[in-house]
């Protein structure tokens, strides 16, 4: 049964292949099914391996063979499966699964129905490495190899411009945070002499002082990547613009997978990040302002998708929050039961857009509850999950997250505080959403209803969101015994009901209208605020104007090649006094008297003037 | 000094004048009979000068130089002449800027 763990990953990339391989020539029914059905199956077969390593849980490696031999460098393609791999791979390639059907209904009008399971399946692949790789740099592998799907799948609809900038928005952003991880990965192997992850932290325990500089500046390294990845302070802003791919797209990569890869990242190598205290301060620092920022920004937004993506960035902030204090099984559960809300949002929302002719403004929504009913269900049950109502899933794990937030020494309540108020304002955006979308009058009427494929993905992860928060994460190995206290009393009250005071907020003020905030908003400071607020806190204006603008001039400037424009220069003057030259040998005897006269005129002038 | 009876500046003068009409002459005819006359004012000019100078130091190079500028003179219209002729002969024409068979 374990042995079948290579088949997992390589069904959806040995699907990729054949469906590059045909390059779009197979009818769309068979693209249908080898694309959800590789995935299908890997899921199958995850599900039977957990079933099966749940008897003997033993975290077990499958060396398969030597990807390279250089000196002591010896990276294995090597598979490495304990509790945390096997929660990372049922959410991969369950959720992944359910969104690869709900996609063979959503893109059935689109003429590249191939290549866009093509991306999917390779992503799924690249994903399932990035999991189950037992050395960091199987898992670069895998990290870049995601990083290109996502690229590819946000500019999949490459004929208008604005998507193709936001794919490689997307893939340089990531990229910064990409070449901070290299080097962490060159820091540790020059350090530490191996890149395999378990060795990793015996080495480091042996030859590193806790709290020393090395340790800080690896795990520094390391977060810069986890930030890139995960869209986090100050490399959020490419996860807004990546909405230009399809829904689903946005469901499986910028919402339940890749997105959280940087999370995972940070889980997987704990033992180094325990090892810098500065850095996991700064790990929760980033989370906090990370989901404030988005959450108050998602307040303002007016597209479906940026609003949901605004609110993935804010639920990555959590679990940041949740990893930088040392609270690693509570990340890895909020990484799952948003996974599965997520997901649902990011379907319910797509099934909006398919329905409502690629409508994105929720102000022309309004309605939908008794016209779209299962949408409906689906988007109120996925919202209740996010804002953490009381017994979704979303409650339980960020419960978890903020009871042990609390109890974080010197910086603990601040940071709780944040988290907070940042659950207010998530359970505000998001009943904001649900009551403008859902309720008043229609805008638009819907012109379909969602079939099975796409209804029944929905209804699946509905169940998910709702008893996602029983689910038993078998990470007791994975993580150290010790992660932080839950807080008790007054605090725990506060954090389990606090969604409920954003939820009546949103009611009253969207659904009953009985709070007129109309004239607060509107007044000068306030709209201005909000304009600050809806264009994400002008990061992506100062972004602009710090390195994007003066890199174009540059561009601009270096495309006449001015460097080569001297040369061009000299060219030319020797072209114009050759044929200068060329022309005084004209045949005519006189005129070369009379060169001689004025050349002999002016030699006796420079002679006279000499003596 | 010398048997000059006149003023050494004036003859100097007088062959500026000369050589500076014979310059003139090659540069503005086109004609090569006048164009080789013009040659031969300003040789002349030259070996006044000469003349000149000879008498006023009073020593003979400059009437020795004149005998081998008229020597010259004679060798060079010589070949003149003959080339006059060739030109008139190829030609049909004693203009020099139609003889001309460059470019430019």
């Amino acid at each position: 049964m374990l042995q079948n763990t290579v088949l997992i990953p390589l069904l959806p990339l040995l699907s990729a292949v054949i469906l590059i391989a045909t390059a779009g020539r197979l009818p769309k029914r068979l693209v249908a099914t080898l694309g959800a059905g590789s995935v299908g199956l890997s899921a199958i077969l995850v599900a039977q391996l957990s079933i099966a390593w749940l008897d003997n849980p033993v975290p077990y490696s499958l060396h398969l063979w030597t990807w390279m031999s250089v000196g002591d460098f010896q990276p294995g393609i090597a598979f490495y499966v304990d509790g945390l791999t096997v929660v990372m791979m049922s959410v991969i390639t369950g959720v992944g699964f359910l969104i690869h059907l709900y996609s063979t209904e959503f893109m059935q009008d689109d003429d590249d129905y191939s290549r866009y399971f093509t991306y999917m399946n390779l992503f799924v692949g690249a994903m399932l490495i990035l999991v189950l790789a037992d050395n960091l740099l199987l898992l670069y592998l895998g990290w870049e190899g995601v990083g290109v799907c996502s690229y590819l799948l946000v500019g999949f609809w490459y004929k208008d411009p604005a998507n193709g900038a936001a794919a490689r928005k997307a893939f340089i952003v990531t990229r910064i945070g990409d070449t901070a991880m290299a080097l962490g990965l060159f820091l540790l192997f020059t350090e530490l002499r191996t890149l395999e992850i378990q060795q990793l932290a015996a080495a480091a325990n042996l030859q590193w002082e806790p709290g020393g500089n090395l340790p800080i500046l690896a795990c520094a390294l390391l977060l810069g990547g986890a930030v890139g990845k995960s869209a986090q302070l100050p490399l959020h802003t490419w996860l807004p613009d990546a909405m230009a791919g399809p829904t689903p797209v946005s469901a499986l990569i910028h919402a339940a997978t890749m997105v959280t890869a940087g999370v995972y990242l940070i889980a997987r190598t704990h033992a180094l990040f325990l090892m810098a205290p500065p850095v996991m301060l700064a790990v929760a620092i980033i989370g906090v302002a990370t989901l404030l920022l988005a959450a108050f920004t998602a307040l303002n937004q007016t597209d479906i998708k940026r609003i949901l993506a605004y609110s993935t960035i804010s639920q990555i902030g959590y679990m940041f929050l949740a990893l930088g204090v040392g609270a690693f099984s509570a990340g890895i559960f909020h990484l799952m039961t948003h996974a599965f809300f997520k997901a649902l949002l990011f379907l319910a929302a797509g099934a909006v857009i398919h329905c409502l002719h690629h409508e994105h403004n929720i102000f022309r929504m309004g309605g939908l509850r008794t016209r779209l009913p299962v949408v409906f269900w689906s988007f109120l049950i996925g919202s209740a999950a996010l804002a953490a109502l009381p017994f979704t899933s979303g409650w339980y794990s960020k419960d978890e997250i903020l009871l042990a937030t609390w109890t974080m020494p010197w910086a603990g309540p601040w940071l709780w505080a944040g988290g907070i108020l940042g659950a207010i304002l998530t359970a505000l955006y998001s009943f904001r959403l649900v009551f403008i979308v859902f309720w008043g009058e229609a805008k638009t009427e819907p012109d379909r209803q969602p079939e099975w494929r796409m209804a029944g993905p929905l209804a699946l992860l509905c169940l998910l969101s709702v008893v996602g928060g029983f689910i038993a994460q078998p990470l007791d190995q994975v993580f150290p015994a010790h992660q932080p206290e839950h807080a008790t009393g007054a605090v725990a009250w506060i954090t389990m009901g606090i969604a409920i005071l954003g939820v009546i907020v949103a009611y009253l003020i969207y659904l009953s209208k009985q709070w007129s905030v109309e004239a607060g908003l509107n007044s000068p400071g306030m709209s201005r605020l909000r304009e600050f607020w809806y264009s994400g806190w002008g990061m992506d204006r100062f972004y602009d104007s710090l390195f994007v603008s003066p890199y174009k001039t540059l561009a601009r400037i270096m495309r006449n090649e001015p460097i080569d424009q001297l040369y061009n220069g000299i060219v030319q003057l020797s072209l114009w006094l050759h044929g200068w030259l060329s022309d005084q040998q004209s045949g005519q005897l006189r005129r070369y008297a009379a060169s001689m006269v004025v050349g002999l005129i002016l030699l006796v002038a420079v002679l006279a003037g000499a003596r | 000094m010398g048997g000059l009876v006149v003023p050494l500046e004036h003859v100097l003068l007088l062959a500026g004048l000369l050589f500076i009409c014979g310059l003139t002459g090659l540069m503005i005819r086109r004609n090569v009979i006048f164009i080789l006359m013009s040659l031969e004012v300003m040789l002349n000019a030259a070996a006044l000068a000469f003349v000149a100078a000879g008498a006023y130091w009073g020593e003979p190079d400059g009437q020795i130089i004149f005998l081998l500028i008229l020597a010259v003179a004679a060798a060079e219209v010589s070949v003149g002449l003959g080339l006059v002729l060739q030109i008139q002969r190829r030609f049909k024409t004693l203009d020099l800027d139609q003889a001309s068979r460059m470019g430019g």
